[in-house]
């Protein structure tokens, strides 16, 4: 192989800073073939996608396409010379308030040889000819928002494909269809990889990747962690390649718990899944664990009243709990530090100290005014016992590396007791050292509370909970208790499939 | 750092030098009447600025102030002259016309989800409309001739006069009006508010981060609606005060609140480098429009540059923020 390849990228490389978040990429894309593209967050996929597409300048490297040199400065660039990116965003791809035809034809209407007139007409019968190409059957006239989101993603794709491009990158195409609509999709896939095509699809999801890869390649912090191409396609040793096993000398010892803090029965997150049950005992921490978009989040945010469940219900210390928001879920004493720090955790007017007391502030108050004398002392106390490194209670938190800004999230949620404190992706954006101390404290205070921990690296898991769930679909697809763990018995739950004694 | 300063203490030094050059080149600028007038001059604006200040505290806006204020004006006006009621009954149904209107914005804004500015913006048309319905838009004073053709023979009571009129005595006889009271008290009160209680710390957090205040267990709505009823309670409070200083129900009145009232309030974002929007910031952004506007007078500046010199400062103000403090950029 190597020889087909219609477009060749070689020991690319990107650093923002001091930060290297490409550290030499090499990929082959070939005519006629979908190239699958796995990492988790933070592995440098979209870095990778933005050089490509004339996003950003590269650091080092070269790209060739069809044996000339590929050297865009602009996405406009790129899409000239037969690379087009359709991204994550769908709205991004499409002008809602136009009708199909215009948005089918849109790029066509600006640059170097456009009429400056509106040819309604010449419009349309141009945006015939592409919808045709592509098997698209839409109403050329009908507007764009008044499509379904599935529909808008196929006007996104054909208006790519009106350029004819030679390589099409798909960045999760799927992450906000639903399974009918994706097959449409998939079939659309299928008929460009029949016209020669060489596509990149960027995914986790387990069942796009067995429907649709004819190779895999993985990525993990900066460079390819694997690659795949022989079949049948080894989609374990995938998923293994982009979570990555390095043997740690720091795990955990398991503790076992007796008496149980919090229960779930047959609770159902999401139309179609397989209802969820658990226990989670006091004094132990309990790590779920699975791809972007198994319903981690979601499972959370039930958890913490700001989602209601479709089925089931939940019990705290053997009482029914039915939180209607996230003040009812704190009044029960279940505390979520949420995903996604900048968005969802932190008020960014506010200093250490008043982010630290946000969720707290009656407890800090006699008839409504704030006494600022024990809301100092609280932070000052959560500063010293996780060891956030700051000049005082009073820095802004924009000073803070992230590893401290997520020690101040935690230290918010831990400054009063709670029966079940949640925690999802704890250590995203976060450095090793900062990793260690969130994760030593969890364990250090989980007595007297049941701790549950969403993440989707592994190790994090390995490295922080006692008993580990793996969810897939929506639901939780596995259980292990950390020691001794079976590691290829959980690689297979994570990647959804049934497990292969080969593999 | 130099620009830390400028951004911390750059507005300051503006009012400062404002204030000495219109010492020396206006006569009888420094004075105590002088500076009561100019207090007496932003009564009315700061009050309603103070008001729209708790909107702009949890990200929102609220345009229809101006309009609020003219509304209790005739309300005031019409509850005295027409209805021949008393102080108290016209107060009250001010008072009542401020929380229904910020209720009705809150609940427009939350509920029904119309952008803040396009809602309050609406809100301002139709009271606009509505506060001349009444009297078929005529302006009410006593002795005037109603639609039907009766005679409305009520009177401004004495008392509620005495809101915009009466003078205590203060080191110098009759000296600081009723309405400058009125106006240091809401600013202590809100800015106490804002500062030093739980409920104006949450206001801060859900107008940085709504999400984040969400999942702190704040009830963000009813504190986004709340700060549109101190918005409507100010204004209407402004109104009374606007009432009781003109002695009857001028519809032409009340044309230049929202503007003032506004920048005042955007004024305060540059004050001491807060880069947000705080009670004190505004009470200076307000005086600061009047010693602007008063030493203008005194030089004898026709009303229009007033208007243009005004809008220059506002549009200034906004660069110190925004530019300077990288606010903007988040």
């Amino acid at each position: 192989m190597g020889a087909d390849a219609v477009f060749r990228v070689e020991g690319l490389r990107k650093s923002f800073g001091q930060n290297e978040v490409l550290g030499g990429i090499s990929v082959e894309l070939h005519a006629g073939e979908v190239t699958v593209l796995m990492g988790a967050n933070g592995a440098g996929k979209s870095t990778l996608v933005k050089i490509i597409s004339g996003v950003y300048e590269r650091g080092g490297g070269t790209m060739r396409l069809a044996g000339q040199a590929f050297d865009p400065r602009t996405p406009a660039e790129a899409i000239r010379a037969g690379v087009v990116t359709v991204h994550q965003n769908i709205n991004d791809g499409v002008v809602a308030d136009l009708d199909v035809a215009t948005n089918l034809t849109l790029d066509r209407l600006s640059g170097k040889g456009a009429s400056t007139l509106f040819k309604p007409a010449s419009i349309r019968a141009q945006a015939r000819a592409v919808a045709d190409r592509m098997g698209l059957a839409l109403d050329l006239k009908a507007r764009v928002s008044d499509l379904s989101l599935a529909d808008r993603q196929m006007v996104a794709i054909a208006r790519a494909m009106a350029h004819q491009p030679k390589v099409l990158i798909l960045d999760e195409p799927t992450s906000s269809l639903s399974s009918a609509e994706a097959d449409r999709l998939f079939s659309l896939i299928d008929r460009l990889r029949g016209q020669g095509v060489a596509i990149l699809y960027i995914s986790h999801r387990m069942s796009d990747i067995r429907r649709l890869a004819d190779r895999i390649v993985s990525m993990r912090d900066g460079v390819i962690s694997g690659a795949f191409d022989r079949k049948p396609l080894d989609y374990e040793g995938a998923v293994n390649a982009m979570l990555g096993r390095k043997i740690h000398l720091d795990r955990v010892v398991a503790r076992s718990s007796a008496s149980a803090v919090f229960t779930a029965e047959g609770l159902r997150i999401a139309q179609g899944s397989k209802p969820i049950s658990m226990t989670l005992g006091a004094g132990e921490v309990v790590a779920i664990t699975g791809l972007v978009g198994v319903g981690k989040t979601a499972l959370a945010e039930t958890l913490f009243g700001v989602r209601r469940p479709l089925a089931g219900t939940m019990r705290m210390d053997d009482k029914p709990y039915a939180p209607g928001s996230a003040r009812e879920a704190i009044a029960a004493g279940v505390f979520l530090v949420a995903k996604d720090r900048a968005e969802s955790g932190i008020v960014g007017d506010f200093n250490i100290e008043r982010n630290i007391s946000l969720p707290f502030l009656k407890r800090m108050s006699g008839l409504g005014v704030m006494k600022k004398r024990a809301e100092r002392a609280v932070a000052r106390r959560q500063i010293d016992e996780l060891g956030i490194v700051c000049r005082s209670e009073k820095d802004e938190l924009s000073a803070l590396s992230g590893g401290n800004q997520q020690k101040v999230m935690v230290a918010r949620w831990m400054s009063q007791a709670s029966r079940l404190f949640i925690l999802d992706e704890p250590f995203q954006g976060v450095d090793i050292s900062a990793r260690r101390d969130i994760a030593a404290k969890l364990r250090a205070s989980a007595d007297g509370r049941a701790t549950l921990i969403f993440v989707t690296e592994i190790d994090e898991a390995l490295e922080t909970a006692d008993r580990i769930l793996v969810m897939s679909e929506h639901t939780i697809v596995g259980e292990h208790r950390n020691a001794d763990i079976d590691l290829d018995r959980l690689l297979a739950e994570v990647a959804g499939g049934p497990l292969h004694g080969a593999a | 750092m130099m620009r830390d300063h400028a951004i911390r203490y750059g507005f300051i030094v503006l009012l400062v030098g404002l204030i000495a050059y219109f010492a020396i080149a206006a006569d009888g600028f420094v004075s105590p009447q002088s500076a009561v007038f100019i207090f007496q001059s932003v009564a009315i604006t700061g009050v309603l600025a103070l008001g729209v200040t708790a909107t702009l505290v949890v990200g929102g806006f609220d345009l229809s102030i101006g309009s609020v204020a003219t509304s209790a004006m005739m309300a005031a006006s019409y509850a005295m002259v027409v209805l021949e009621q008393n102080a108290v009954v016209a107060v009250i149904a001010c008072l009542v016309i401020g929380v229904l209107v910020g209720l009705i914005n809150g609940w427009l804004i939350v509920y029904m989800r119309v952008p803040d500015l396009l809602a309050t913006l609406g809100m301002m048309f139709l009271l606009l409309g509505l506060q001349r319905i009444p009297t078929e838009g005529r302006s009410i004073a006593t002795g005037m001739t109603m639609p039907d053709g009766s005679v409305a023979n009520g009177k401004f009571s004495e008392a509620f006069l005495a809101l915009g009129r009466h003078r205590i005595d203060f080191f110098i006889p009759n000296l600081i009006p009723v309405s400058v009271v009125v106006l240091v008290v809401l600013a202590v009160l809100i800015w106490f508010f804002l500062e030093y209680t739980r409920f104006g710390r949450m206001m801060y957090a859900v107008g940085s981060n709504e999400r984040a205040a969400e999942l702190a267990g704040a009830p963000v709505k009813a504190y986004k609606i709340w700060a549109y009823v101190i918005s409507g309670v100010f204004a209407s409070i402004g109104g009374i005060l606007l009432a009781a200083r003109l002695g009857r129900g001028d519809i032409a009145s009340g044309n230049n609140l929202l503007l003032d009232a506004v920048a005042a309030a955007l004024i305060g974002y540059a004050v001491l480098g807060a880069a947000k929007p705080n009670a004190f910031g505004t009470a200076v952004g307000a005086v600061f429009v009047g010693v602007l506007l008063q030493g203008l007078t005194m030089m004898n500046a026709p009303y229009y540059t007033q208007d243009f010199v005004k809008g220059a400062v506002l549009v200034v103000a906004l660069v110190f923020t925004f530019a300077l403090s990288g606010r903007g950029r988040k």
